[in-house]
């Protein structure tokens, strides 16, 4: 099974790629018009339905979990970031989380080492986590050159730091580097350790190679098989102005990479990638542990069926009243 | 009561990690005597007015569920998708990254991968997909959706009654995702057909009634209560009074049953009373509100708040000030999280200010419920309290976080301020296994009985290991905690796996230091166990 689903994921990578490769061939224009406005609409309706739902979903119950000292007597030096009493520290909490992913910083690996579990540091996941997001991050925010003109200053300065080390011509990028590092680390890890493995589904697989796809098709395109970035801005201009346009001479690999793209926003809302979103709601991180200074309020916070002092009292009063404990009713 | 037998520690400890060849949805679960619970009985459940009274156990193949018992179960689900953001959340944004898999204790101690909380989460999660999301109702089991078989329905029941709700896993998810969560969703769906299990059901009906999870009734409340102050009197030849029902107290004490049925929670319970005597503190204990503990937590949102009602409710009618606590950890997951929301606003009751010292409890200025351990810190930090920590030199003590006081409350100095206090041997365990990080017992949210000792001894293997660590390099001979579940089962999880070592209260080791007036010259500590130079 989990190899079946690592393979399955491979063939519908390559399908895609197939696929692409004919539409270049044969020109189909629909792909560079028709295809990334439906793409894209899917992937911001696709997004924000995904958000409201959760938005709109009551939290009953204020379940923050806590990984440091709680506020409580005044001498007692509380943690206002693991354990924030207030707004202001889940606001730091919730930015250590997002921008350097804080709980997976902990991460350990247990053994057990002479007849006893030992708990190591494993912070490779996290460092190659890390390095993929930021990377990625950086190639959406420096993809902006295509849709922006002028090019705003910011992109260009981005992306001069990006191939500081100008190295090749055209300057790789860092960030092309490190996306390929991570992507490869989170692959491998999931075919290779076993327990991973175990847990991955066809969609952990396809969603990596996905991504791979598009990085790849990309770095091609900028070093191996360059293709007119005239063109293609135009091309993203169109899409911008309403005026897709019917482009001349961009290469089979922009086909390709674009079809990636495509893919990726699509199936972007309907998948585990919605983590993007998810990530701002949980409430075991986004509430402050302040539950015993403020009232949590439940929306539908209903009556149950209570067993009263009064029914209690009945039924023990001779045996209450036997002992000398007080009672209400003689 | 037929008890399964349990392999010998050396045998136990040799964990193989390796998954089974079988993908997991084809795995089906295998009810190996000791590793499951007994199931609810049904007076139990007829009293409570739960669904599907009957006889049934988990390993017949017949559960004699309802005809429609899947539509029962999705509408189930279908209703706390739509009020839980949480179960909703957890459902959605897992990305099996994996990290939470070696942080569950049941993990680690079986080697099951369905209990990496991962896994027992796609237990859920793969209905969920199948019913609830349309890539799974298209593509099935490529997108990791199944079909709700009987089947699934065992497996719901094995591994969610094989979760403590501890928490851990949330401390280590880069969403937050937490199992227990998770888990008492699973157990609310279990019940809506029928199926929990007697550890669980049994208390919760008993509580309902009586008060308290062990069904004691007012007169043997009174009576173990009067007993452990004529235990206390031979101790240190002081008398302590013993409050109950008194309208008119300051404060209303609610601690969980446990301490005041069985050793070594006794000792803790006997420790409390020492102090509030030795205060003079205007307090009362209640034979209605007679739990802390909320076996609600384990079955379902509804039975918590049922269940936590009596608490708000009898401090209204004894006419108390405030509501003061004791030593439980899931109790304090119920008071702290989910009482004022549920129970709540407290408005009749007053703000909590110390009596003796003046202190203002700003932490708890709404639900007016303060834990013991930030009570007695507060005390010892004014200076309030005569205390000889050389009465317990016979003692080397390790400190045991318990779970929800740590990750759902952020529990972590008082404590360790009260036991620094009280005593002049004390050491830590290893960094990742204390505080956040603590371990489990193995036998918390409802799982502490006989017939699944094997997964007790299973769960409670990290943090023996961890005072076995501590024994060996310090001659650590004794674990206190702050949880009465704690007090119970860590008791046979020391004797399984750390032989030597015995469980205590922190109040317990509070009172063998406190000085009081009139006391006589003490010997024993408050076990009768001769003092150190004695």
């Amino acid at each position: 099974m989990p190899m079946k689903n690592i393979g399955l994921s491979i063939v519908a990578v390559v399908i895609l790629l197939a696929i692409s490769g004919l539409a270049a061939v044969k020109e189909w224009h629909a792909f560079l018009t028709i295809f990334p406005y439906a793409a894209f609409i899917i992937f911001l309706a696709g997004f924000i339905y995904r958000v409201v739902k959760w938005w709109t979903t009551p939290v009953p119950f204020r379940i923050p979990t806590t990984c440091g000292q709680q506020k409580s007597l005044p001498w007692i030096k509380s943690n206002p970031v693991e354990n924030p009493a207030n707004l202001w520290g889940v606001i730091r909490r919730m930015a250590q989380e997002i921008f350097l992913f804080r709980s997976l910083f902990r991460n350990t690996e247990v053994e057990i080492i002479d007849g006893r579990p030992v708990y190591g540091s494993a912070k490779w996941l996290w460092f190659f986590g890390l390095l993929f997001h930021w990377s990625f991050l950086i190639i959406v925010l420096r993809h902006l050159r295509f849709f922006v003109e002028p090019i705003a200053q910011w992109i260009s300065v981005l992306s001069a730091l990006d191939g500081f080390f100008e190295i090749g011509i055209p300057t790789l990028y860092l960030s092309d580097a490190a996306i390929l590092a991570g992507l490869t680390f989170l692959f491998l890890r999931r075919v290779v350790l076993p327990r991973v493995r175990y847990i991955s589904l066809f969609t952990d697989y396809f969603s990596l190679l996905l991504i791979v796809a598009v990085v790849s098709t990309g770095i091609l395109m900028r070093h191996f098989f360059p293709t007119d970035l005239n063109e293609v801005k135009n091309i993203a201009l169109g899409w911008l102005t309403l005026t897709p346009v019917v482009p001349q001479g961009v290469s089979v690999v922009f086909y390709m990479h674009l079809c990636f793209v495509c893919t990726l926003l699509a199936w972007f809302p309907a998948s585990k990638l919605m983590h993007a979103g998810g990530v701002f709601m949980s409430p075991t991180r986004n509430l402050a542990n302040s539950n015993r200074m403020k009232r949590h309020v439940n929306p539908w916070n209903g009556p149950v069926k209570v067993h009263t002092y009064e029914e209690y009292e009945d039924e023990f009063r001779d045996k209450m009243k036997a002992v000398g404990l007080p009672v209400d009713k003689e | 009561m037929s008890f399964a037998k349990i392999p010998k520690s050396d045998q136990l400890i040799s964990i193989n990690y390796a998954p089974p060849k079988t993908a997991w949805m084809e795995t089906p679960v295998d009810f190996r005597p000791g590793t499951w619970s007994y199931s609810g009985v049904a007076k139990n459940l007829t009293y409570l007015d739960l669904p599907n009274p009957r006889a049934w156990q988990p390993a017949d193949v017949d559960w004699k569920l309802p005809e429609n018992w899947q539509a029962i179960i999705l509408e189930g689900m279908k209703e706390r998708l739509e009020k839980y953001r949480s179960f909703r959340l957890f459902m959605d944004v897992c990305v099996r990254c994996g990290a939470c898999a070696d942080k569950c204790h049941f993990y680690i101690g079986s080697g099951d991968p369905k209990n990496m909380p991962v896994l027992r989460a796609e237990l859920l999660r793969s209905v969920y997909r199948r019913y609830f999301t349309t890539t799974g109702k298209l593509f099935g089991k490529l997108a990791g959706a199944r079909d709700l078989t009987i089947d699934v329905l065992k497996e719901w029941f094995y591994y969610f009654y094989q979760c403590t709700e501890c928490r851990r896993c949330s401390v280590f998810c880069p969403y937050g995702i937490d199992q227990a969560e998770i888990t008492m969703m699973g157990r609310e769906l279990l019940n809506l057909v029928g199926c929990n299990i007697n550890w669980v059901i049994e208390p919760a009906a008993n509580c309902f009634r009586t008060g308290n999870h062990l069904g004691i009734q007012p007169g043997g409340v009174k009576d173990m209560l009067e007993f452990m102050a004529d235990d206390i009197f031979d101790r240190t030849g002081v008398r302590v009074d013993v409050p109950i029902n008194k309208k008119g107290a300051d404060i209303l004490f609610v601690t969980p049953s446990g301490d005041y049925f069985a050793d070594p929670g006794t000792y803790t319970c006997m420790g409390y009373m020492m102090l509030f005597h030795e205060i003079g503190l205007n307090y009362t204990f209640s034979t209605y509100a007679s739990e802390g503990g909320n076996f609600g937590l384990f079955t379902s949102h509804e039975m918590v708040k049922r269940l936590n009602a009596k608490i708000y409710a009898e401090a209204k009618r004894l006419g108390v000030k405030w509501i003061l606590g004791g030593e439980c950890g899931h109790m304090w997951r119920v008071i702290h999280q989910y009482m004022d929301t549920m129970n709540g606003p407290a408005d009749f009751l007053e703000e909590p200010v110390s009596p003796i010292t003046g202190t203002r409890f700003e932490n708890a200025k709404s639900t007016k419920m303060v834990h013991i351990a930030e009570f007695t810190a507060d005390l010892i930090q004014n200076g309030k309290l005569k205390l000889d920590p050389r009465r317990n030199d016979h003692l080397k003590i390790t400190y045991h976080d318990s779970c929800n006081p740590a990750r759902g409350m952020g529990l972590l100095e008082e404590p360790r301020f009260i036991i620094q206090n009280a005593c002049n041997h004390f050491y830590e365990m290893a960094e990742d296994t204390i505080r956040e990080k603590t371990l489990c017992c193995g036998a918390g949210a409802g799982l502490g009985n006989d017939e699944n000792m094997e997964t007790r001894m299973r769960g409670g293997m990290p943090r023996a290991m961890a005072v076995k660590q501590v024994k060996e390099k310090h001659g650590v001979n004794r674990l206190a905690c702050i949880c009465a579940i704690d007090r119970a089962t860590l008791t046979s999880i020391m004797d399984y796996w750390v032989p030597g070592v015995k469980v205590m209260g922190v109040h317990e080791l509070l009172a063998n230091a406190l000085i009081m007036k009139g006391e006589k010259e003490r010997t024993t500590d408050l076990r009768g166990e001769p003092l150190a130079g004695c």
